[in-house]
């Protein structure tokens, strides 16, 4: 036990035991599949006192909900732990029975899910999901069940709960239906709360709002809780411990603030140097604009000196506008049942140009219409008032001949990269496509782009003959982007291209994609939701709120001086956004 | 293990415990395969899928070579005195009423049989396939017709229209059958291919490559239709089985293919009436009849199981 992270003197003293609410000694989980017995968690070490707040940080596969999943046994049919113990007030949770387990569950451990949107059943009313949790674990019953039930709710946030109380799911809003989740988690006041993900699928403001209540509670309470994410700007700011886990171990596990102030493990020290913040700069590509060839490390200070000449150069050199939107606004017409329709402005007098060469990213929580331009300026949708104008003419209502041109220039890359792959379709007859639609060059010629694309997004040529099924999501959407690329566009649209991506393959992609730009002169139109990742890429930022873009201006601007109240807000609710991150 | 330069409680793994592996690089070790390649797999690994297979090839040969397999003629040399005569040699099943030898009556009748279900289920597919992939693709007006000729349809059981529509019929041959009994059939398949046609065409990749500048045609072939066939390839291999059956039922009730063409279905309406007596004269074709469609019945599960995981058994 020399290695595990043990319990800093400050924490101890405000315990009354010695003993640690939470201890999980050399825990060994694994899954059973077809292709045999595989290991996902491999001797994992930690420790929770009462009172206190732990994050478990790492990408997707590294281990750390099935982690909290043991710790509950709510691990999935196949899964099994397979040695070590997991000891929750210096009981041994792995040894308990099933019935013990239940006790358990909800009533001493709680555990918020990651999918606001899934975990509540729709068909029963929110009343009653509540008081059904309440009776499980034996808070109140029969009248008292229902008061408690408005309490609960009341608690979490919902201050007109008992009105709300016949309502169904659909009724709720995703940052509702957390709080109602939230509620059921900690009705019984439990002394360990387990929220996996719990504000992954929320807005930014919405994740601050909850993640402020939650902690409130838990204070109130002193529940302590156990926070997995894949936010390191989250952990930090919400959680006193940290423990980093790669490939099913720990790496690294302490004091939050100190670790990512100071991360010394390598992976660490790669995870935080990827992580968008506030104060992170432009990624500025290191190929020379003549050559494709990458610059030499041992000239990396005069590198630096010279992408900051070639930023500012870039700055400086004003271009012409590739694409320009005026006054654009897209209505909605939606069904009221019967002949009634009610009519939805999607996108309200949005104006807006992308000088040729240069990124511009928009931005806006779900809802604000963000992604509706895009399918505007892709031609998917056509507009209902204003103009759009691709280097100085009109495209709006082109059809037949002139949008496939215009589609030939104009390319996209969509958010979900295992849907936008045809996965009947091998990745080399995915990136040829748009050649053989647009009929250019003979099977030979094709075959010989498709090679180069891959080399252009830095993938084997392996994979040519390979389908999407057997590809990560970093790699799918790196096909995207060579399909994308495979008709030498002016422009890529790219909606959320990276938001489902971990963190280390987010950077990756962003750098691709930044070097592509400045090595074939691509204009892009980069439409997020995550404000950190456009400090990164974008040169000039439209914030969109509810249809409209209430702020325009270059990301420096937006970033150092907001002017708008709303940018102000989205900015504030960036987890960790003040923290300086040892880089 | 501990770094002297770090705080209390700072714990940090060494390096040779956890080398960092590069960041989401291909693993070009394993073999490229498609979901095509991996169903395969999964029929490959099940022994039900090769017996069933062994067995469809047995009776395709039969149907296509029955003299390969008796030299006997079903039709000649039939004597009275053998009238439901047990097996002898040269006989190994024994006698119809007639006289006939069982035998060969057995293995000449699978010609019909076969025949009418391949073309049946394949004039289905094709032509079920193909306006359900129409309707579900391109929607509005022409999806409200077709889906509202394929109710009309569909509200008539297979048999019983076919019953009607055999009776007037001036010729019946197998392919008379296969067509009668595809068009009350057609709408099962149309319905399930327009399902899972508008299942795929609102998926990302469609939406990609109509930005792509994909024409929408080219889409629905090499997009839509690959995606969406599964469950129909699925129904059409199970209802093979259920077309023989129809046309036996047919054959049977006397309306489905003429005395004179060899038909399991015939025999067992004609075995009928010595039931009592000479019940293996029943038991033969009834029990040819039987193992073909188990074959294919068979098959078809095997199928749906490996195109459909999701569909498959718990184990």
């Amino acid at each position: 036990m020399s290695n595990a992270p043990s319990t800093s003197p400050a924490v101890d003293s405000k315990t009354t035991e010695n003993q640690p609410l939470l201890q999980i000694r050399d825990l060994q989980v694994g899954f059973k599949t077809q292709r045999g017995f595989i290991p996902a968690v491999k001797g994992v070490d930690l420790t929770l006192n009462a009172g206190q707040t732990l994050a478990i940080v790492g990408e997707s596969g590294s281990g750390k909900s099935t982690t909290a999943q043991a710790i509950i046994d709510l691990l999935p049919g196949a899964g099994k732990v397979t040695g070590g113990e997991i000891l929750f007030e210096g009981r041994d949770l792995t040894k308990l029975s099933a019935k013990a387990m239940q006790d358990v569950r909800g009533r001493l451990i709680g555990y918020v899910p990651q999918d606001p949107m899934s975990n509540l059943n729709p068909v029963w009313n929110i009343g009653f999901q509540v008081e059904e949790a309440i009776r499980a674990n034996g808070v109140a019953q029969g009248k008292d069940a229902r008061k408690r039930t408005i309490e609960v709710l009341q608690e979490a946030g919902l201050s007109d709960a008992g009105d709300r109380l016949k309502q169904y799911p659909h009724q709720f809003s995703g940052g509702m239906r957390q709080r109602v989740l939230i509620g059921i988690g900690l009705s019984a006041r439990p002394k360990l709360l387990i929220a996996d993900e719990p504000t992954s699928a929320l807005d930014v403001t919405v994740q601050r709002t909850i993640l402020d209540h939650l902690a409130t509670l838990t204070r109130d309470f002193g529940t302590s809780v156990l926070f997995i994410t894949h936010d390191l700007g989250l952990a930090v700011e919400r959680a006193e411990q940290l423990v980093v886990m790669y490939k099913g171990r720990v790496v690294e596990a302490g004091p939050s603030a100190e670790i990512l102030a100071n991360p010394l493990h390598p992976y660490t020290q790669k995870l935080v140097a990827a992580a968008p913040s506030l104060a992170s700069r432009r990624i500025q590509s290191a190929r020379r604009p003549d050559t494709t060839k990458t610059l030499d490390i041992s000239s990396v200070g005069a590198a630096d000196n010279e992408l900051i000449a070639r930023a500012d150069a870039r700055e400086n050199t004003p271009q012409k506008n590739l694409i320009t939107l005026e006054s654009v606004s897209k209505i909605y017409k939606i069904r009221q049942g019967g002949f009634k329709t009610k009519e939805l402005k999607a996108v309200d007098d949005v104006s807006f140009a992308i000088p040729r060469g240069t990124t511009r990213a928009l931005v806006g929580e779900s809802g604000s219409g963000k992604s509706t331009v895009a399918k505007l300026v892709l031609q998917l949708e056509d507009i209902t008032s204003g103009r759009i104008d691709f280097e100085g003419n009109s495209v709006a209502d082109i059809r037949g001949r002139d949008l496939l041109a215009f589609r030939r220039r104009v390319q996209p890359v969509f958010q979900d990269p295992y849907g936008s792959l045809d996965p009947v379709y091998s990745v080399g007859d995915t990136i040829a496509e748009p050649l053989v639609a647009h009929r250019v060059g003979d099977r030979k010629s094709r075959q010989a782009r498709v090679r180069e694309l891959l080399d252009q997004v830095a993938l084997p040529l392996s994979t040519v003959n390979r389908y999407p099924n057997e590809l990560s999501g970093g790699q799918r959407q790196r096909i995207a982007v060579a399909r994308a690329l495979a008709l030498k566009p002016d422009v890529i649209v790219l909606d959320e291209a990276v938001s489902a991506l971990d963190v280390l393959v987010q950077g990756q992609i962003l750098t691709l994609l930044t070097d592509l730009q400045a090595e074939l002169g691509l204009t892009y139109l980069f439409i997020t939701h995550d404000l950190a990742v456009v400090r990164l890429v974008a040169d000039t930022v439209s914030v969109m709120q509810k249809g409209k873009i209430v702020e325009s201006a270059t990301t420096d601007e937006v970033f150092d001086n907001p002017q708008n109240i709303y940018t102000q807000k989205l900015l504030e609710a960036i987890p960790g956004a003040h923290f300086s991150f040892g880089r | 293990m501990q770094n002297s330069s770090s705080g209390p409680g700072h714990f940090v793994a060494q390096l040779d415990d956890t080398p960092l592996a590069a960041v989401d690089s291909v693993d070009e070790s394993e073999k490229a395969r498609s979901s095509f390649a991996d169903a395969w797999d999964a029929m490959r690994g099940r022994p039900m899928f090769w017996i069933s297979l062994v067995m469809i090839a047995l009776i395709l040969v039969v149907a296509a070579f029955p003299n390969l397999f008796t030299q006997t003629k079903p039709n000649l040399g039939c004597l009275l005195p053998d009238s439901n005569g047990g097996p002898e040699a040269g006989h190994p099943f024994g006698f119809t009423r007639q006289g006939c030898d069982i035998y060969s009556r057995v293995i000449f009748g699978a010609q019909a049989s076969v025949t009418v279900g391949i073309l049946a289920t394949v004039l289905v597919t094709v032509f079920g396939g193909i306006i359900g992939a129409l309707a579900g693709f391109y929607g509005g007006f022409l999806d409200a017709v077709v889906s509202r000729i394929g109710d009309i349809f569909f509200a008539i059981p297979t048999v019983l229209g076919a019953i009607v529509l055999m009776s007037v019929l001036p010729t019946r041959t197998p392919v008379t059958v296969a067509l009668v009994l595809a068009l009350f059939a057609w709408p099962q398949i149309a319905r399930i291919m327009r399902g899972s046609v508008v299942a795929a065409k609102n998926a990302d990749y469609v939406t990609a490559s109509i930005a792509l500048g994909v024409s929408r045609f080219r889409i629905l072939v090499r997009h839509v239709v690959p995606n969406a066939i599964a469950p129909v390839i699925v129904v059409a291999t199970t209802s093979l089985g259920t077309f023989i059956v129809a046309e036996a039922t047919l054959s049977f009730l006397g309306i489905g293919l003429p005395p004179d063409v060899m038909s399991w279905g015939n025999d067992i309406g004609q075995a009928r009436a010595s039931i009592a007596t000479a019940p293996m004269v029943l038991f033969y074709p009834a029990a040819a009849l039987s193992l073909t469609v188990l074959s294919f019945l068979v098959l078809g599960d095997v199928v749906r199981d490996a195109l459909d995981p999701k569909a498959r058994a718990r184990r």
